[in-house]
C-alpha cells in the first residue's frame, strides 16, 4: 500500500506543516508550563480543559470538516438554513393561580412577541390531584396554574385560537389526561385535531430519575406513553407526544455528560417500547423532541447540544433502522439553568441568563425559555419576565449571532469537546447497559444515586471555593440583596377552584361520567389504546383526579426507592 | 457525654425537588448526626408521626413549592399536639424573607435559602442542641 504522501504533494506539505505546529505547540507548552498558565481547568462536567487547542487536537477526527447543516449526522444543526430560515421560538413558560389569571398572562406574552405558549401547572395538577383534594392544600396555583377538568382548560385557552398557536405543556405523570383536556378544548373551539401543534413533556422516565412528579408504576406509565405515540401518529400528527428532558436531570445535580447520556438513554427506551408495540419507528420517531438545560459552562453546553444531535441521529439510524430524516433529527427546546440563579445579588442573574441563552442559540436550539432574575425567590413578576424575553430579542435582533449557521463549527476546542462529549456519553451508555438498562437502573436507584452524588460534589466544591459563584462564595456583599419586588400568590385561587369544582360536580351529567370512567378502567385492564377512553372522560367533565384514580385502580401507585 | 443529634429530613407536600434535601441529609450525616430521610410527597401527619416514632431532636423540612405557609405551621401544630414542642423545626427552600420571619414568629426555627453553605446549617443545629442540653441539665 502506498502512503498518501507518495500520491499527493499537497498532503506531504500539510504533514510538514502539522509537524511544524507540533514543534511550536511543544515549545509553547515548555515556555508557559511553569506558572504562567493557571494549572488545571475543568469543564462543569470535570473534563480537563487544555489552555490551547490546535489542529493537532483533531488528529484522528474529522470534526465537522465535511459536514453541512441539515445533513446527517446533523452535528451542525437540523435545518439547512439555520436561523436564516426560521428564528428560534421564544417560548416563556408561565402559569400561576387560576386559569383565568394565566390566560391573561398568555395574552400579555403573545402581545409582547412571544411565539408559543408554555403551560406551567401547579403541583396538585402535576401529581394528578384536583384542587379540592386534601393533598392539594396550600399548593393550589402556587407554582403554576391549577387545571382540574376540561372546564379549567377551556378557561385557560379562552380567546386563544388553538389552530394558530403551538402549546407546550409541562406535564408528565398525568400527561395523557391533560392532553385529552386540551384536545377536548380544541374540539369545543371547532379546531380539527390534525391542526393542533404543541408538545406534552410526558417524559416519565426522567420523573423517576429526577423530577419526581409521577402517578403510576413504571411499566403501566410507559404503556400510556406508547398509547399516546400511537394515537398521536394517527389523529394529532403535528403534536410532539414526548419531550425527552435532560433539564430536570441536570437541575437535580447531574453533570452535562450525565444529562446528555441519561436523557438519550431515556429516548432510546421510548423508541424501543414503540417498536415493541409494533409501531413503525418512522411513524412515531418524528414526533419525539428533546429539552435541554443550558448551564454556565459556555462551550461545554454548546458541545453538548452538537453531540446530542449527532448521537441521536447515529443511534436512530444504525440501531433502530430509522430511514426518514425526520426520525433522525433531534429537535429541541432549551431553558436556561434555574439552578444557576442565585438568591444573592439577584440582578446578576440577568447576565447569567444572557450567556446561557447565547450558548443555547450557538448550539442550535429550536425554542428557548429564558429564566427570570427572581426565580430563586418566588414565581417571576411581569417585569422580570419581560427582561427575560427582551434578553432573547436582543440576542435575536441586535447581536448578529443568528446570521451564521453553527458559527463555532470548526473551532478546535468546540469540535474536540463535541467529540469528547460523544465519547463520554457512549461510555455512560455502556454503564447503563451494565445496570440492565434504564428501567432496572431506576428500580434500583442507580440513576438517582449518580445524580445525588454529583449534586453533593458540586455543593462541596462551592463550599471549598473550588467552584466560585459570584455573590454566593465570591464577591459577596454585606447588605441583604433583595431589592426586587416579588409576586405573591394568595389562597384565592384555591377557594375559587374548590367552589368551581363543587359546581361542576353538580351540573355535569354524572351518570355519563361514571360510565365513561368504568369503560376507561376496562380498557386499562386490557391492551386497548386508552386515549379515546380518557378523551371521552374529558368531554363529559370527569375531573383530573377521578381519571387518575380510575387508572390507579388498575395500575396501582408508584413507590420510590428512598435513600440519600 | 453528648450523644449524636437525631435529625429527620423531610419533603412535605407535592414538590419533587429533592436535590437540596438530599445534599443537606448527606452533609448532616457527614457532620456526625443521625439522619433519617423520609422520601418525597409526605403529609404533615406522616412527618410528625415519623418524628415522634424516631424520637428526633430536629425536623428539617425542604419546601420549594410555595406551600411553606401551610406546611410548616401544620407540622409544628401536630408535634405540639403530641407533646413534642422540644423538637426544633427548621428547613429551607424557596421561601421569601418576610415569610421566613412570619414563620419564626410562630415558633419555627431559622430557615435557610438558596446559596446557604451546609456548614451554616450544621453550626445552627449544633448550637441549638448545645443550648437545649444546657437547659435540660
Amino acid at each position: 500500500m502506498t502512503t498518501p504522501t507518495e500520491l499527493d504533494p499537497t498532503l506531504a506539505a500539510m504533514r510538514d506543516e502539522l509537524d511544524r505546529l507540533r514543534a511550536e505547540v511543544e515549545a509553547w507548552r515548555a515556555r508557559f508550563a511553569k506558572g504562567e498558565v493557571r494549572d488545571l481547568a475543568y469543564t462543569n462536567s470535570a473534563t480537563e480543559v487544555a489552555p490551547l487547542y490546535t489542529a493537532l487536537d483533531l488528529e484522528g477526527s474529522a470534526g465537522t470538516a465535511f459536514e453541512v447543516p441539515g445533513q446527517y449526522p446533523f452535528t451542525r444543526g437540523i435545518h439547512p438554513t439555520g436561523y436564516r430560515g426560521k428564528l428560534w421560538t421564544m417560548r416563556q413558560f408561565a402559569g400561576f393561580g387560576s386559569a383565568k389569571e394565566t390566560n391573561a398572562r398568555y395574552k400579555f406574552l403573545l402581545k409582547e412577541g412571544t411565539t408559543g405558549l408554555s403551560v406551567a401547572f401547579d403541583f396538585p395538577t402535576l401529581m394528578g390531584y384536583d384542587s379540592d383534594h386534601p393533598r392539594s392544600e396550600g399548593e393550589v396555583g402556587k407554582c403554576g396554574v391549577a387545571i382540574s377538568s376540561l372546564a379549567d382548560m377551556e378557561q385557560l385557552v379562552e380567546g386563544i385560537p388553538l389552530g394558530e398557536v403551538s402549546t407546550s405543556m409541562t406535564i408528565n405523570g398525568p400527561a395523557i389526561i391533560l392532553w385529552c383536556f386540551y384536545l377536548a378544548a380544541a374540539e369545543k373551539q371547532g379546531v380539527p385535531l390534525a391542526q393542533l401543534r404543541g408538545t406534552v413533556q410526558n417524559d416519565i422516565l426522567k420523573e423517576y430519575m429526577a423530577q419526581h412528579a409521577w402517578c403510576f408504576p413504571i411499566e403501566p406509565a410507559l404503556r400510556l406513553i406508547v398509547d399516546m405515540f400511537e394515537f398521536g401518529a394517527k389523529e394529532v400528527p403535528q403534536w410532539n407526544t414526548v419531550s425527552i428532558s435532560g433539564y430536570h436531570i441536570r437541575e437535580a445535580g447531574a453533570t452535562a455528560a450525565q444529562e446528555l447520556a441519561f436523557t438519550l438513554a431515556d429516548g432510546f427506551t421510548y423508541v424501543e417500547r414503540g417498536i415493541a408495540r409494533g409501531l413503525d419507528v418512522d411513524d412515531f420517531a418524528p414526533r419525539l423532541s428533546f429539552f435541554w438545560d443550558i448551564h454556565n459552562d459556555f462551550f461545554e453546553e454548546i458541545a453538548k447540544l452538537r453531540a446530542a444531535r449527532r448521537i441521536w441521529a447515529r443511534h436512530m439510524k444504525e440501531r433502530y433502522g430509522a430511514t426518514s430524516s425526520r426520525s433522525l433529527i433531534m429537535r429541541f427546546h432549551s431553558q436556561t439553568a434555574g439552578v444557576t440563579l442565585t438568591a444573592q445579588q439577584p440582578m446578576n442573574n440577568v447576565v447569567r441568563v444572557a450567556y446561557q441563552a447565547l450558548a443555547a442559540v450557538l448550539g442550535g436550539t429550536q425554542s428557548l425559555h429564558t429564566n427570570s432574575m427572581d426565580e430563586t425567590l418566588a414565581l417571576p413578576t411581569e417585569q422580570a419576565v419581560e427582561v427575560a424575553l427582551r434578553t432573547q430579542q436582543v440576542l435575536a435582533y441586535e447581536t448578529g449571532v443568528p446570521n451564521v449557521i453553527d458559527p463555532l463549527g470548526g473551532s478546535y476546542y468546540i469540535e474536540k469537546l463535541t467529540d469528547e462529549m460523544e465519547a463520554e456519553a457512549e461510555r455512560l451508555f455502556e454503564e447503563i447497559a451494565g445496570q440492565g438498562g434504564v428501567v432496572p437502573g431506576l428500580e434500583t436507584g442507580w440513576f438517582q444515586k449518580k445524580i445525588a452524588e454529583s449534586a453533593a460534589r458540586q455543593q462541596w466544591e462551592i463550599e471549598q471555593y473550588r467552584r466560585l459563584i459570584v455573590g454566593v462564595n465570591a464577591f459577596t456583599t454585606e447588605e441583604c440583596a433583595l431589592e426586587i419586588p416579588l409576586l405573591k400568590i394568595d389562597e384565592q385561587a384555591a377557594k375559587d377552584q374548590a367552589a368551581a369544582l363543587s359546581r361542576l360536580r353538580q351540573t355535569r351529567d354524572n351518570a355519563r361520567c361514571t360510565a365513561a370512567l368504568d369503560r376507561l378502567r376496562e380498557a386499562a385492564r386490557g391492551t386497548e389504546n386508552v386515549v379515546p377512553f380518557i378523551l371521552e372522560c374529558a368531554r363529559c367533565y370527569c375531573t383530573l383526579y377521578e381519571i387518575r384514580a380510575a387508572l390507579e385502580d388498575v395500575f396501582g401507585a408508584y413507590r420510590e426507592p428512598v435513600f440519600f | 457525654m453528648s450523644r449524636p443529634i437525631r435529625v429527620l429530613v423531610a419533603k412535605p407536600g407535592l414538590d419533587g425537588h429533592d436535590r437540596g434535601a438530599k445534599v443537606v441529609a448527606a452533609a448532616l450525616r457527614d457532620a456526625g448526626m443521625e439522619v433519617i430521610y423520609t422520601g418525597l410527597h409526605q403529609t404533615p401527619e406522616m412527618i410528625a408521626s415519623a418524628a415522634v416514632q424516631e424520637d428526633v431532636d430536629v425536623v428539617g423540612l425542604s419546601i420549594l413549592s410555595g406551600a411553606h405557609m401551610t406546611l410548616f405551621p401544620r407540622v409544628l401544630q401536630l408535634l405540639r399536639e403530641q407533646g413534642r414542642d422540644d423538637v426544633l423545626i427548621t428547613g429551607g427552600g424557596i421561601i421569601p424573607l418576610e415569610d421566613m420571619e412570619a414563620l419564626e414568629q410562630q415558633g419555627i426555627g431559622t430557615l435557610f435559602g438558596p446559596g446557604t453553605p451546609t456548614t451554616a446549617l450544621i453550626d445552627y443545629i449544633r448550637e441549638w442542641f448545645a443550648a437545649r442540653q444546657a437547659q435540660g441539665a
